[in-house]
């Protein structure tokens, strides 16, 4: 089996591409030391006998938002998974920021996990919390901001989702579509440098479709992060307007099926 | 005749000893969380608050009926023999010693166990611990120990409730209703009950089915599958486990105290 590299994402292979957007804003990271914010090298996974992934390789630029696409059952969200750490590979590498995620012990997975920030499927919302709490939540468990403080990030960042008017409802009072762009407030509450999204236009109508996928790109652009998007659908992911690269494959074994860049 | 093959039979024994092994480690890295739980004691306030607070109802309720059946078949007993001015006593002892921590425990089980392990396994299908652990926040620390606490806190004051209410049955049946001489009830237990021996013990067993009914309880939600049948079966087999390791524990906690 051989699984092809998916993304090549230095910048010096990247046809060039007229930008709509502005690429990323340095507005609060420290000058990267490389283009790459994640790199796989030559990663293989597999639940048991199953191999999902097989020798993979690509990149994830700084800055920017890159998509990746597969069939369901793929292995898409576990590349997420394992960039989070929470699965390690079985051979190859993957580094977040120069640091080989594998050999990370729990202290120093913590440590990178906080530079990150994770939209799942489901939202994944606490649900005996109110809308607020959920997205104060890392603020409270990561900071010793005064309460003030936190009330102002936390309306600052439902604002930047367009709910701030939900703030003193539950869960269980929104829609589905509502509890994904909750959970991706409390996502970037802490200003991740790298924010993965998993499926995250999954069972949203086409309205809603589109503004979860504007909202993508503008959250990129303003907060200058680097973004990673899953998704089985490439005229969804094509609306966050991916430039960091578009990796697609078929199945878990195979092979790469194709590999578009852009530059923006 | 289908029989065991031993090869199964040694799957089966080393996947259960693997379960077992995988629940110590769990016990014993909750135990060497206790420190940076209890820091942050808001946590565990709440949890005894939920834990401990919605379980009253059925605690004094359940309380009071088993004082009115001691005090009603302990009278019949002991009047036999003319004793039944030491009804208090037996109400007493019967309650500290065994049945407020036993059946508490039961009752425990059952109400708070029971939604500590729906609540974590739903918490574990609805990717809720993996969100947490994706915000590097440790879901054994901030889920699992608070509700450990709360359940070892909770459990021996809830038994406190139980056989405080259940004497108070036995009252209302010995003295008020069959008319046992008040002086004789409760004199015979002031001078019968030994604090430390009797009620102390009793606290002591009832710290145990804490650790037990609440430990079962979270770990079968923490391992239970995301689905819900598997949410279902882990509520299921945390309620038999608990109740079962409770009246398991109570013997060998009766004979390590009581035997000599």
């Amino acid at each position: 089996m051989n699984f092809q590299r998916v993304t090549q994402a230095s910048p010096e292979r990247l046809t060039l591409q007229k930008p709509a957007i502005p690429a990323f804003v340095f507005s609060h990271m420290t000058l990267p030391n490389s283009p790459l914010l994640v790199e796989l090298k030559n990663l293989s996974f597999g639940y048991g006998d199953r191999v999902i992934l097989n020798d993979l390789s690509f990149g994830i630029p700084r800055g920017k938002v890159t998509a990746l696409m597969g069939v369901s059952g793929g292995g898409k969200t576990t590349v997420l998974r394992l960039i989070g750490g929470q699965y390690r590979a079985q051979n190859g590498q993957l580094t977040f920021d120069g640091h080989d995620v594998g050999q990370m012990n729990t202290e120093q997975l913590y440590a990178a996990r906080r530079r990150m920030g994770m939209l799942f499927q489901f939202g994944a919302l606490f649900t005996d919390m109110s809308v607020f709490d959920n997205v104060a939540f890392p603020l409270r468990e990561h900071t010793k901001m005064s309460e003030s403080m936190v009330r102002d990030i936390v309306l600052m960042k439902l604002d930047a989702v367009g709910l701030r008017g939900a703030r003193d409802l539950k869960p269980s009072e929104i829609s589905g579509g509502m509890g994904r762009r909750v959970a991706l407030a409390r996502a970037i509450a802490l200003d991740p440098d790298l924010m993965m999204y998993d499926e995250p236009f999954a069972g949203l109508d086409p309205i809603s479709l589109g503004t979860a996928a504007r909202l993508i790109r503008k959250l990129n652009d303003s907060l200058g992060i680097t973004s990673v998007v899953v998704s089985r659908c490439r005229r969804n992911i094509s609306n966050c307007r991916p430039c960091g690269g578009l990796g697609q494959w078929q199945s878990g074994s195979a092979r790469h099926a194709r590999s578009t860049q852009a530059n923006c | 005749m289908n029989f065991l093959h031993p090869a199964e039979l040694g799957y089966a024994v080393r996947q259960k000893l693997a379960d077992w092994g995988y629940g110590a480690r769990l016990l014993g890295q909750l135990a060497m969380m206790s420190g940076a739980c209890l820091k942050r004691f808001g946590l565990v306030r709440d949890q005894v608050h939920f834990l401990g607070n919605y379980s009253l109802a059925i605690i004094t309720v359940s309380g009071l009926f088993v004082g009115f059946v001691l005090g009603l078949q302990g009278y019949y007993t002991l009047q036999r023999y003319g004793a039944a001015d030491a009804l208090g006593l037996l109400v007493a002892l019967s309650l500290v010693r065994e049945l407020g921590p036993v059946v508490a425990a039961l009752l425990f089980a059952g109400r708070a166990g029971a939604s500590i392990t729906a609540e974590i396994g739903l918490m574990r299908a609805g990717e809720q611990l993996t969100a947490l652990e994706m915000m590097a926040v440790d879901p054994k620390l901030r889920i699992l120990a608070p509700r450990l606490w709360g359940g070892i806190i909770a459990l021996p004051l809830l038994t406190a409730v139980f056989s405080a209410v259940g004497i108070l049955g036995g009252y209302v049946v010995g003295v008020l209703l069959i008319g046992v001489d008040e002086g004789a009830f409760w004199s015979q237990m002031q001078s019968g009950v030994d604090v430390f021996k009797d009620v102390g013990n009793g606290m002591i067993k009832s710290v145990v089915f804490g650790v037990a009914v609440t430990f079962i309880a979270l770990l079968q939600g923490y391992v239970a599958q995301p689905t819900p049948d598997g949410v279902a079966s882990a509520t299921t087999r945390s309620v038999v486990i608990s109740s079962l390791s409770v009246l398991g524990l109570d013997f060998i906690l009766t004979v390590m105290m009581f035997s000599i």
